[in-house]
């Protein structure tokens, strides 16, 4: 019953999507007020809907309803009950409603928080959010139905993969997917802007937190996505270019690039009709991503379901929606092209436009080497994979620039900034990373090798600018700074800090394989690794070999580790759990490979210098993003929010 | 209209014109290399049989079907019975390859869902499976008299698939053969 109930739901929430699309849009056109006022009620609506069949299917995985054929493939009586809620988004048919849920939570969100907005362009965002909503309940309900039942039904469930079965899946997709899902928002505002021919600051001003609240959600998603693998596939590597990892990582570097280019816009109101192609562009790519996982167009380790019909869909939806949106772009988008200035390369706006086009060629660079193999294929080049060194070599040298930019952006001020400025604000920076980046990895982790400390000298001018620039703000005085420049700080300091934890990672974690029997002991980098011996322990639903491991620095023990290898119950896989000993400028990382005779294992121990850093870095960002967020001027009311573009410029120019 | 406008909209066209294209490659039916070679070499001991070792020289004579399997692959278990099934139909013996298994597991796996298998090669390391350039399990190959791979399917045998593709093309080869 409960499953109909859900099914029913969604059924229902597709006609309020379709109201909420249908009724505004033509409101619109005739503008007709009764029917703008449709969006929010029907939003919320669909909202309401949503939860319930996401509730519904929660429960039948929580009641191990196996009659569900979703819940029976995905689910097993032995799972613990948090891996079978998360097994809600642990395959195709769950992880679609998830996007569809996160669809109508962003929307209810505009519909709540749209009252300061004019009710047209509150509406029109609504109406093309419903519309994507549209596009994806149709594809559940007709391809991928979550709801579907079995007769008869199983006794018991096929189990949900061994590699979900991690406290990643609980956090993982959900971030990931808030991130996709919310550049609808800014995607949705940016088709309001070319149907009503507006793109003022009111228009910035709120497309703005929105933009960066996806960013934040995405930059999370993809900080977890990386340190889940890192765990849980035993190879010790946090990036594979994998795909899928790709299709997360190319919308987050066009959303950087929209969150850049929309303060330009709001703060000089140029760069109009690019901001507008890059929230376009952003949505694209997350349905892009989509269009890869799901479609089995691409073989990789996160693309399970290959179903043609599915395929197709994905991509007839993709071309609608994108086709659509860039038609109405090559029609509408000459109108914000009037009145374009010069842009000074010494300015901030010159260096937006700088750190645009790195990040925008990064992405097309990454899209270039996903796509490639369906390229060459087409071609008649044979089947190819396309590597980490090609993305390596794309990669590195766009990224370089980008972060030397980062520590001008806080000293570049708009319209023009002397030189001389420059130099007098940069020269105790530059030497501050200078000698920090040489004495980092030098006493670290003993090196003067020219990658590593340039990675070094740049992860510190990005960190040491960030707070030049805080610093020199508040000397001497308790002001409560600009929460977006606070944001802005934490997010370029970020970055640094991953950039150090990369270099150092690449160029100086060792691995080594043994083989060890229980009493025998190895050395790696200054560590002894004592191998006690295995033991047999019963999980819920696994089976495991627990080994125990003691790592010794100068005789003296700093740490036990437990790596094990589990076989799980209802499909027999076989699982590998590394035993990590985390540390801020190091992590050990020992894998249980094979049992070999006697009691002897095949062992694999990494070092991992600085790879907390990575993370630590990602989620420093989106730290950032979210003190950005509470800036106060987003939560200005409407008298101020309407102020027209016209006289900001205005502003401008005459100060110049 | 200016050209720059216009840009985007082209790109994406191009870009959808691939993926349509790329949607109808099936990417598990791979262009092997191994297609019409000789089957690669092997020696392997066997499990539940009489006979002690298979080689690749037993696989010559008549038609053979090469099914790579084993116990912990849940796909091997969905194809089982279409495994069992084409034997029937079209009187092939399936030689199984249990690839990188422990002997108990297979013969267990083996008790509880039905021997299929004229005779099976024990690969515990894999390695006879990497020479056969087994990239997941399960993997089937057609082995003609000759013991040249004629076909092979990446991945469990869907009914479709056995129909269409599968048998035709066992039966082609034993009317050659005769």
């Amino acid at each position: 019953m409960i499953p109909e109930i859900g099914h029913f739901a969604l059924i229902l929430a597709l006609g309020l999507a379709t109201l909420q699309t249908v009724l505004p849009m033509y409101g619109i056109w005739r503008s007709r007020s009764d029917c703008l006022a449709v969006a929010a009620p029907a939003a919320i609506g669909q909202f309401v809907m949503m939860g319930i069949a996401f509730v519904a299917l929660g429960f039948a995985f929580y009641a191990n309803d196996f009659s569900v054929a979703y819940v029976a493939a995905n689910s097993n009586t032995q799972l613990p009950w948090f891996y079978r809620l998360s097994a809600i988004w642990g395959a195709h048919e769950g992880s679609l409603l998830l996007w569809m849920m996160l669809l109508a939570g962003w929307s209810l969100a505009v519909a709540l928080a749209s009252r300061t907005l004019p009710r047209d362009v509150a509406s029109c965002v609504l109406a093309v959010m419903g519309a994507v909503s549209v596009g994806f309940l149709l594809f559940t309900l007709f391809t991928s139905n979550p709801f579907e039942r079995q007769f008869p039904a199983p006794m018991e469930g096929r189990d949900l993969n061994p590699l979900l079965q991690d406290p990643g899946l609980v956090v993982h997709p959900p971030m990931l997917y808030m991130g996709y899902v919310g550049f609808a928002v800014a995607f949705a505002f940016a088709i309001t802007a070319l149907i009503t021919g507006r793109v003022d600051s009111a228009w910035t001003r709120w497309t703005r937190p929105w933009t960066t609240a996806a960013w934040m959600f995405l930059t999370i998603g993809v900080t977890l996505g990386s340190w889940w693998a890192y765990k849980e596939l035993g190879w010790g590597g946090w990036w594979f270019w994998d795909p899928v990892e790709n299709a997360s990582f190319m919308p987050w570097l066009v959303g950087t690039a929209l969150i850049h280019s929309l303060a330009v816009t709001e703060k000089r109101g140029i760069f109009k009709s690019w901001t507008v192609l890059l929230a376009i562009t952003a949505f694209a790519l997350s349905l892009l991503g989509t269009f890869l996982v799901r479609s089995g167009v691409l073989i990789s380790v996160h693309a399970f379901a290959t179903d043609p019909t599915r395929g197709i869909y994905i991509l007839t939806f993709f071309a609608v929606v994108v086709g659509g949106s860039l038609l109405l772009y090559a029609l509408r988008a000459a109108q914000f092209e009037a009145g374009r200035e010069p842009v000074a390369a010494l300015s901030r706006e010159g260096l937006l436009l700088l750190n645009n086009i790195f990040l925008v060629v990064a992405a097309a660079g990454v899209l270039l080497g996903t796509l490639y193999p369906i390229l060459a294929d087409s071609l008649g080049m044979g089947r190819i994979s396309v590597g980490p060194p090609y993305f390596n070599k794309v990669f590195i040298p766009l990224t370089v620039p980008l972060v030397v930019l980062i520590g001008a952006a806080a000293v570049m001020a708009w319209k023009r900034t002397r030189a001389d400025v420059l130099r007098s604000r940069l020269w105790v920076p530059l030497i501050v990373s200078i000698v920090a980046g040489v004495a980092l990895p030098l006493f670290t982790v003993g090196t003067t090798a020219v990658a590593a400390v340039a990675g070094c000298v740049l992860g510190c001018w990005a960190i040491v600018t960030a707070f030049e620039d805080i610093l020199r703000r508040s000397r001497g005085r308790r002001v409560m700074l600009p929460r977006n420049v606070v944001g802005m700080a934490l997010a370029h300091a970020g970055v640094g800090i991953f950039v150090i934890g990369v270099s150092l990672v690449s160029g100086f974690g060792g691995e080594h394989d043994v083989r060890l029997a229980p009493g025998q002991s190895t050395e790696m980098v200054g560590y002894e690794f004592t191998f006690l011996g295995t033991r047999h322990v019963d999980g819920p639903n696994f089976v495991a070999e627990i080994g125990d491991f003691i790592v010794r620095e100068d005789g003296r023990q700093i740490a036990e580790l437990f790596p094990s290898k589990r076989r799980y119950n209802a499909g027999g896989q076989s699982m590998t759990e590394a035993g990590i000993d985390v540390g801020i400028t190091r992590d050990i990382y020992v894998s249980l490979g094979e049992p070999l005779s006697g009691d002897a294992w095949s062992v694999r121990i990494y070092h991992r210098p600085f790879v907390r850093w990575i993370w630590a870095g990602g989620f420093i960002s989106a730290l950032g993003g979210l003190i950005a967020l509470t800036d106060k001027r987003y939560r200005r009311r409407r008298a101020t929010a309407d102020k027209p573009v016209a006289t900001d410029r205005g502003l401008t120019t005459a100060s110049a | 209209m200016r050209w720059r406008l216009v840009l985007p909209i082209v790109i994406v066209f191009a870009l959808i014109v691939l993926l349509g294209y790329g949607l109808t490659r099936r990417p598990d039916i791979l262009p092997s290399a191994f297609i019409d070679k000789p089957a690669p070499a092997f020696d392997l001991p066997t499990l539940a049989s009489d006979r002690d070792r298979i080689t690749v020289d037993d696989l010559k004579g008549r038609v053979t079907l090469v099914n790579v399997w084993a116990s912990w692959c849940v796909a091997c278990r969905a194809e089982h019975e279409l495994i069992t099934a084409v034997s029937r139909r079209t009187g092939v013996p399936v030689v199984g390859l249990n690839y990188k298994d422990t002997e108990a597991d297979a013969l267990r796996w083996l008790g509880r869902y039905g021997n299929p298998f004229a005779v099976v090669a024990f690969d515990p390391s894999g390695a006879t499976g990497i020479d056969w350039g087994v990239s997941a399990v399960p993997e089937t190959f057609v082995v003609d008299a000759q013991g040249i791979i004629r076909y092979k399917v990446v991945g469990p045998i869907t009914r479709e698939e056995m129909n269409a593709s599968l048998i035709p093309k066992l039966e082609q080869l034993k009317a050659k053969g005769s």
